[in-house]
C-alpha cells in the first residue's frame, strides 16, 4: 500500500484512461507543459504526445464547444477549466448543447466527455478562486456532476466518468488536492458506481449526509460527541450532486452502499 | 455591389467549375425546390401548422452552391436558416420541420446519415462543434473538411472569433461560411460590425473571401476551392457570401418596422434564381421544357411537405425521458412513473 495524493490520483486515472483507451484526449489551458496549474496533468504531453494532450488557445467556450465537435467525431476528449470561476464562459456550449446532443438526436448521437473544474473554499484563495459553481449544473436535465472526496475515491470516478457514455462535470475540492490517503489505485475491483453515495463512516443511529467531505472526516467528524453520546453515526458523501426531488431533504441522494 | 465586392468572386466561366451540364441544371433544380418549400413552410407557419419558421428566400444560391460543393462525407453543421442546405444533403424536410412545429428539439432527421447537424438557435454556437470536429477527423487521417453556416450578425458572437481561432492554431479544415443577408433581425450589417466581414479572416491567418451570393456557380467554385485547401492543407477559409433576406426574419417579425420597402425592391432585381435561369438559358444548358419540368417536380416536393408536416403528431410523452441518458436514472424513472402512471 502506497500514499497518494489526490493531485496523483487524479493523473494517474488520466494517465490509465489515456493508455487504456485510444480515444481518449486531455485538453485545456496550461495543461501540456506545464501540467496544468494544479499539476493533475503533469507528465501526460511528454508520455502521450502532443496530439492526445493539448494546450489549446485560452478561450473556454471554444475549449467545451470544440469538445462536443470532436466527440462527435468519435473522440473521448477530456477538457480541464483551469478555475471554477473562469468556467462560466462555456456555460453556454455545456447547456444548450453538450447536455442536450443525445436527447436531440434521439440517442443517434452523445457527448461522451468530461469537463473537470477545480472547486470551492477552504484554501484561503482570492475572488473567482474559491467558488461553488455544481448547482448550475446539477440542476441541467443531461449532464453528470460528480465529486470525490478522498484520493482513492477520485481515482476510480475520475476513470468512471472517463468511461462514461454521458457528458460528466468532474468537480475537483481544491482543499483535497493535497490531502493524502493510503491505498492503491485502481485496486478496489468493484468501485461505487457515478451516482451512488459512499459511506465515509459506518454507523447505526443517525445518517450524516455531505454534498462533498472537503475536509477529512477525522478533523471534522464529531467523533466525542458522538462517542459520549453512546450514539453511532454513519457518515455518507453523496459524490454525485443531483437537483433535489424534494425540497425538504437531501432525497437526491440514492441510498449509500 | 460590383466595387464593393472588393476581392468577390462574381460570374465564373462556366468551363472552369468542372460541372457537367447535368450538375449545372442540379444546381437549378435544388434552388427552385428550396424556394418552394420555403414558401411552403412560410404558408404552414401562417395556417398555424408551425410555431414559427424563419424564411430564407433570396439566399438559395449563397446555400445551394455551397452545400453542393462539399463532398458527401464533408460535414456541414447550420443555423436555424438552412433549409436549402438540407434540400442538398437529402435531408427530409417533415423531419426538417419537427423543429419549427416545436415537436421535437433539433429535428428528428438522422444527422449522421447525412453528416448535417441538427439545427443550432444559440447564435455562433455550432461554429465551435464544426472546428471540434474537423480536429477530430484531422486527428483520425480522414480526407474530410467541416462547413459552419452562420449569418451576419453571429460574427460578432465570441463563439465565431474563438472558433476561427482555434481552426487556425489547429490547421482545423473548416469552412467559416458567412451568409451575410445584411440584417440581424432589425439591425443592418452596418451597425453589427464596422470592417468589411471577409476580412476578418486576416487577423486569424488564413485566407477570407467575399463572394456574390446571390451568384450560384461564384458561391459553388469559392466554396470548392477553400474545401480542397482544407482537406489538403489543413487551411481554413472565411467565406462571406454577400446576399439579402427577402421575408421577415421570421414569421414572427415585422420588417416593415425597420427597413424600406424599396431595399427588397433592388434585392429583387437580383433574385438569384431568376438571375441562374438566364445564365442557364444564354450558355444552351437548359431550355423552357426543363424549367416546366423543375416546376411540375417542386409543386409536388411542397405538396408532399405540407401532407407530412399536417399529419405528423406530437412526439409521444415517454420519449421526453427516453434519451437524456444513456441509461434512465432512478430520479428520472420515477418521474417517467409519475407521468405514465406505469
Ligand atoms: C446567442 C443568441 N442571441 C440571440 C438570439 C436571438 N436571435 C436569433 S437570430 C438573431 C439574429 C441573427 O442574425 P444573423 O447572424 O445575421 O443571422 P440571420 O438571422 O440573418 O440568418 C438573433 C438576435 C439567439 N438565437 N442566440
Ligand atoms: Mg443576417
Amino acid at each position: 500500500m502506497t500514499e497518494v495524493t489526490m493531485v496523483k490520483a487524479l493523473n494517474e486515472a488520466l494517465r490509465d484512461s489515456l493508455r487504456d483507451d485510444a480515444r481518449t484526449l486531455v485538453l485545456g489551458e496550461d495543461i501540456g507543459k506545464l501540467g496544468g496549474v494544479f499539476r493533475v496533468t503533469d507528465g501526460l504531453q511528454e508520455a502521450f504526445g502532443t496530439d492526445r494532450v493539448f494546450d489549446t488557445p485560452l478561450a473556454e467556450a471554444a475549449i467545451a464547444g470544440v469538445s462536443l465537435g470532436l466527440a462527435l467525431a468519435g473522440w473521448h476528449p477530456v477538457a480541464e477549466m483551469q478555475f471554477d470561476g473562469f468556467s462560466y464562459p462555456a456555460l453556454d456550449q455545456v447547456i444548450s448543447h453538450i447536455a442536450k446532443y443525445r436527447y436531440r438526436s434521439r440517442g443517434r448521437q452523445s457527448a461522451p466527455l468530461v469537463i473537470r473544474i477545480p472547486f470551492a473554499g477552504g484554501v484561503g484563495a482570492a475572488e473567482h478562486h474559491s467558488e461553488s459553481p455544481e448547482a448550475y449544473y446539477a440542476h441541467t436535465a443531461g449532464l453528470k456532476v460528480v465529486v470525490p472526496s478522498t484520493p482513492l475515491d477520485a481515482y476510480d470516478l475520475l476513470r468512471a466518468s472517463i468511461a462514461d457514455p454521458d457528458p460528466v462535470i468532474f468537480f475537483e475540492p481544491k482543499s483535497r488536492y493535497w490531502s493524502k490517503e493510503h491505498g492503491d489505485l485502481g485496486a478496489n475491483g468493484d468501485p461505487l458506481p457515478i451516482g451512488k453515495a459512499r459511506v465515509a463512516r459506518r454507523g447505526t443511529d443517525w445518517l450524516r449526509v455531505r454534498s462533498r467531505l472537503l475536509r477529512r472526516p477525522r478533523r471534522t467528524a464529531p467523533r466525542s460527541r458522538s462517542s459520549t453520546s453512546g450514539r453511532s453515526c454513519r457518515w455518507t458523501s453523496t459524490r454525485s450532486p443531483r437537483r433535489s426531488a424534494r425540497p425538504d431533504g437531501p432525497s437526491s441522494c440514492t441510498k449509500p452502499r | 455591389m460590383g466595387e464593393e465586392l472588393g476581392r468577390a468572386v462574381s460570374d465564373p466561366d462556366l468551363e472552369s467549375l468542372g460541372l457537367k451540364e447535368e450538375g449545372l441544371r442540379d444546381l437549378f433544380r435544388m434552388m427552385a425546390l428550396t424556394r418552394r418549400a420555403d414558401l411552403e413552410a412560410t404558408a404552414l407557419q401562417r395556417q398555424g401548422e408551425l410555431a414559427v419558421y424563419p424564411p430564407l428566400a433570396g439566399q438559395e444560391a449563397a446555400q445551394v452552391g455551397s452545400a453542393y460543393a462539399l463532398e458527401e462525407s464533408d460535414w456541414i453543421f447550420p443555423s436555424y436558416r438552412e433549409l436549402g442546405a438540407a434540400v442538398v444533403r437529402g435531408v427530409d424536410l417533415v423531419e426538417y420541420l419537427h423543429f419549427y412545429r416545436a415537436t421535437w428539439h433539433g429535428g428528428t432527421y438522422d444527422a449522421t446519415a447525412h453528416r448535417f447537424g441538427y439545427v443550432s438557435v444559440p447564435v455562433g454556437s455550432q461554429i465551435l462543434h464544426a472546428v471540434g470536429y474537423a480536429m477530430g477527423a484531422k486527428l483520425d487521417g480522414a480526407s474530410l473538411c467541416t462547413l459552419a453556416y452562420f449569418g451576419d450578425g453571429a460574427t460578432s458572437e465570441g463563439d465565431f472569433h474563438e472558433g476561427c481561432n482555434f481552426a487556425a492554431v489547429f490547421h482545423a479544415p473548416v469552412i467559416f461560411f458567412c451568409q451575410n443577408n445584411q440584417w440581424a433581425i432589425s439591425v443592418p450589417v452596418s451597425a453589427q460590425t464596422v470592417a468589411p466581414i471577409w476580412r476578418k479572416a486576416d487577423a486569424y491567418g488564413f485566407p477570407g473571401v467575399q463572394v456574390d451570393g446571390n451568384d450560384v456557380l461564384a458561391v459553388y467554385q469559392a466554396t470548392r476551392e477553400a474545401a480542397a485547401r482544407a482537406r489538403d492543407e489543413g487551411i481554413p477559409t472565411l467565406i462571406e457570401a454577400v446576399t439579402y433576406r427577402m421575408g421577415p426574419h421570421s414569421t414572427a417579425d415585422d420588417a416593415s418596422r425597420y427597413r424600406p420597402a424599396s431595399e427588397l425592391e433592388t434585392w429583387k432585381a437580383r433574385d438569384p434564381i431568376d438571375r441562374y435561369r438566364e445564365r442557364l438559358v444564354r450558355a444552351g444548358v437548359a431550355d423552357d421544357g426543363f424549367f416546366a419540368e423543375v416546376e411540375q417536380e417542386a409543386g409536388a416536393f411542397a405538396a408532399r411537405l405540407r401532407a407530412g408536416v399536417i399529419a405528423s403528431e406530437p412526439r409521444p410523452v415517454e420519449e421526453m425521458f427516453a434519451w437524456v441518458f444513456a441509461e434512465l436514472p432512478e430520479h428520472l424513472r420515477r418521474q417517467r412513473q409519475e407521468v405514465l402512471g406505469d
